[in-house]
């Protein structure tokens, strides 16, 4: 065992301390996918992965929604649940032969609408039917489907719109009068607006088509077009520590790696109720709250109200949850809720928990075990692997606070760069480097969007590199330490400071801006702002309100700061970039390491 | 406390969190969730002002009843322990 280890971004990497959960060498009542890891991995080939799918018939490729929807409404399977939808004060069901048809006829609808094999379809919606139902049948019409988060302000969106080149929004009535309709002079690119209304509602906003009328004059026979399995069919935003948001983009390719992904680390069986609490508006909702589970046959579940855990744990034992997918900041407000709120609860269902989005700490591990009597199985991924990569298996022993070992098929090293601009491995057990992955499987990101240089800049010869760093030890198992770069995991969701900090300067007042995380025991990071002002304006709660106010109405809660501090100026480089590492050190009471770049302190 | 009071509290208290947020528009029974665009860590913050604004205890499992106006009113009406 070994003591924490603190690392160069403040976070205590939570390393050792904790007894290894050690997992029986039988399986439970269902015995695992993935029983013998090493076996597993060592008799893995992707030729047999993709083999596990159907292809189009007809040998004419590989689509998305055909995998997850077509294949099985043709099955034995059609009668079953597909969609298990849990709104607010309403619920639908939609079997496979149901979901098939309705996906059918939004990709009717796209066809009328005029668009093409590579058009830009953006959805931006909470978890409703119709979000689903858009993106499994803009796969159908080979569209590129690009999912917004619905707490994106209207500055996000509008950029994201932008740089995406969209053709077509799909999104609801609320959502476009309250963030689109004032910028959508922002997008002559924009063909056309779906407005879905309020609990199925026509809608007639100007400038703008009706969901409803469109589904009703459509018909639900279609025939998949010939698809590539290289076809470009997802683009997901992803932010880097400077510039503007990148899109990743991902192949049709990417589904043998959602599907196998979720037989090995969510452990899917054909008789299992799913749950994945992410939001379809970031990569995991969709590889994981939309694709896996269904190509895997599986029910899966969506709940339409955000997180609060006494519903959460009614869903749980309501719907007879059997696998559960869900991120560490909403483990750690149920942690603080206490277990004395899971008793008396039917949880017998429940098989197996798995959680993404940032480290999960080892406590929070364990409390998985105290409370539901299984750990939670931490994995890691990123919105450029498409898929998870490195995880806990439902049959391998749990080592609480280390995120797993590579799927199988998946090559992970950590790496250090060297003076030349190459990467040496690092071979030691329990070195700090760049946790990288051998390029070439098939949910890697295919490029950002317009952004060959920075695509480029992700790979050193074979190895894709991460941007976190990392250790592995004697085992073989990864531990998570840090971001190599200033980018910010609050709540799971990675936000580039650029973006916050241009929105700041957008503020009259503001003459500098550096927006850093800010370690938070719940959330991961919180986005924290640091703020020069112009001359003759007064650093006080009032303007502290003003810049709050000014960040949220552009940014959305979810991206703006939710601390702002004042300083007379920002402590830069001699080239004049502002030094956010130094501003978290002294933030975080760390030692200020290198500042010899230093030319202007803060004060 | 009174109503009136009690309104005034959260106004002041989501003017620090959500400034750009018009609680008068709200209707009281309005998840203030979706109707001012809070996230999870605003409400968090919003409970936890509450409570060290009025000193009276609020345990984590009561915050589901403090996300509405409505709901925030009858929580403080009542008699805290």
């Amino acid at each position: 065992m070994n003591p924490p280890v603190p690392s160069p971004s403040g976070n205590a990497a939570p390393l050792g301390g904790h007894a290894r959960i050690v997992k029986p060498v039988a399986g439970g009542r269902v015995p695992p996918n993935l029983a013998d890891y090493a076996a597993t991995c060592r008799d893995f080939n992707w030729p047999a992965a993709r083999a596990l799918l159907d292809g189009l018939p007809g040998g004419r490729g590989l689509n998305i929604a055909h995998e997850a929807v077509d294949r099985h409404a043709a099955g034995p399977r059609a009668d079953r649940a597909a969609l298990r939808w849990i709104g607010r004060g309403r619920h639908r069901v939609f079997t496979w032969r149901e979901l098939r048809d309705e996906t059918n006829r939004v990709a009717n609808m796209l066809q009328v609408l005029g668009l093409e094999h590579g058009a830009r379809v953006f959805v931006l919606a909470g978890r409703i039917p119709e979000l689903y139902l858009a993106v499994l049948g803009a796969l159908k019409a080979r569209c590129v489907v690009c999912p917004l988060f619905s707490a994106f302000g209207p500055e996000p969106i509008a950029m994201r719109l932008e740089i995406g080149e969209a053709d077509l929004l799909i999104t609801t009535e609320a959502l476009y009068r309250r963030k689109v309709e004032a910028l959508r002079h922002r997008l002559p690119r924009l063909r056309h607006v779906v407005l879905v209304g309020e609990a199925g509602a026509t809608t007639e906003l100007p400038g703008t088509l009706d969901w409803q009328r469109l589904m009703q004059a459509a018909g639900t026979a279609f025939t998949i077009p010939p698809t590539d399995p290289e076809d470009m069919a997802l683009l997901h935003f992803t932010s880097g520590t400077t510039g503007r948001p990148k899109g990743a983009v991902h192949a049709h390719q990417a589904v043998v790696m959602h599907h196998v992904t979720g037989r090995y680390a969510l452990d899917l069986h054909p008789d299992d109720i799913f749950w994945c609490t992410a939001d379809p508006g970031w990569v995991t909702g969709t590889s994981y709250g939309i694709i896996a589970p269904l190509t895997n046959g599986v029910t899966n579940l969506v709940v339409e109200a955000e997180f609060d855990a006494e519903t959460w744990y009614e869903v749980l034992e309501r719907e007879r949850v059997s696998v559960w997918y869900t991120a560490p900041t909403a483990i750690r407000m149920m942690m603080k809720l206490g277990r004395a709120a899971l008793a008396g609860r039917d949880l017998s269902a429940l098989r197996f928990m798995a959680s993404v989005g940032e480290p999960l700490n080892p406590e929070a591990v364990l409390w998985g075990v105290e409370a539901f009597g299984m750990p939670f199985h931490d994995n890691w991924w990123q919105t450029e692997t498409g898929g998870i990569m490195i995880a806990n298996y439902a049959a391998m022993d749990v080592k609480p606070g280390s995120m797993g070992r590579p799927l199988p098929g998946i090559t992970a090293a950590i790496l250090r760069r060297d003076e030349a601009g190459g990467v040496d491995e690092v071979t030691r057990p329990m070195i700090e480097g760049e946790l990288a992955l051998k390029a070439g499987w098939p949910s890697m990101m295919r490029g950002y969007l317009r952004e060959e240089a920075r695509y480029r800049k992700c790979f050193a010869g074979e190895w894709y590199l991460t941007g976190d760093l990392a250790m592995r030890d004697e085992d073989g198992y990864f531990w998570f330490i840090g971001r190599a770069d200033d980018v910010i995991k609050s709540s799971g969701h990675l936000i580039g400071p650029f973006e916050v900090e241009s929105a700041l300067m957008e503020h009259p007042a503001v003459a500098e801006a550096a927006v850093i995380g800010k370690p938070d025991p719940i959330a991961g990071e919180i986005v924290k702002a640091f703020v020069a002002l112009k001359p003759g304006h007064e650093a006080n709660e009032a303007m502290r309100r003003q810049l709050l106010g000014h960040a949220r109405t552009r940014l959305g809660a979810a991206v703006a700061p939710k601390e702002i501090d004042f300083r007379a100026n920002l402590p830069r480089t001699r080239s004049g970039k502002i030094m956010r590492r130094l501003l978290k050190a002294r933030e975080l009471g760390l030692p200020e390491g290198d500042i010899s770049t230093l030319e202007s302190d803060e004060r | 406390m009174t109503r009136d009071e009690i309104l005034a509290l959260v106004a002041d208290i989501l003017g620090g969190i959500a400034p750009e947020a018009d609680i008068a528009t709200v209707p009281g029974d309005a998840d203030l969730r979706d109707a001012l665009d809070l996230d999870s860590m605003d409400i968090l913050n919003f409970v936890a002002a509450l409570h060290e604004r009025t000193r009276r205890p609020i345990p984590e499992a009561d915050t589901p009843r403090l996300v509405t106006l409505n709901g925030v009113v009858a929580y403080f009406q009542t008699a805290g322990p």
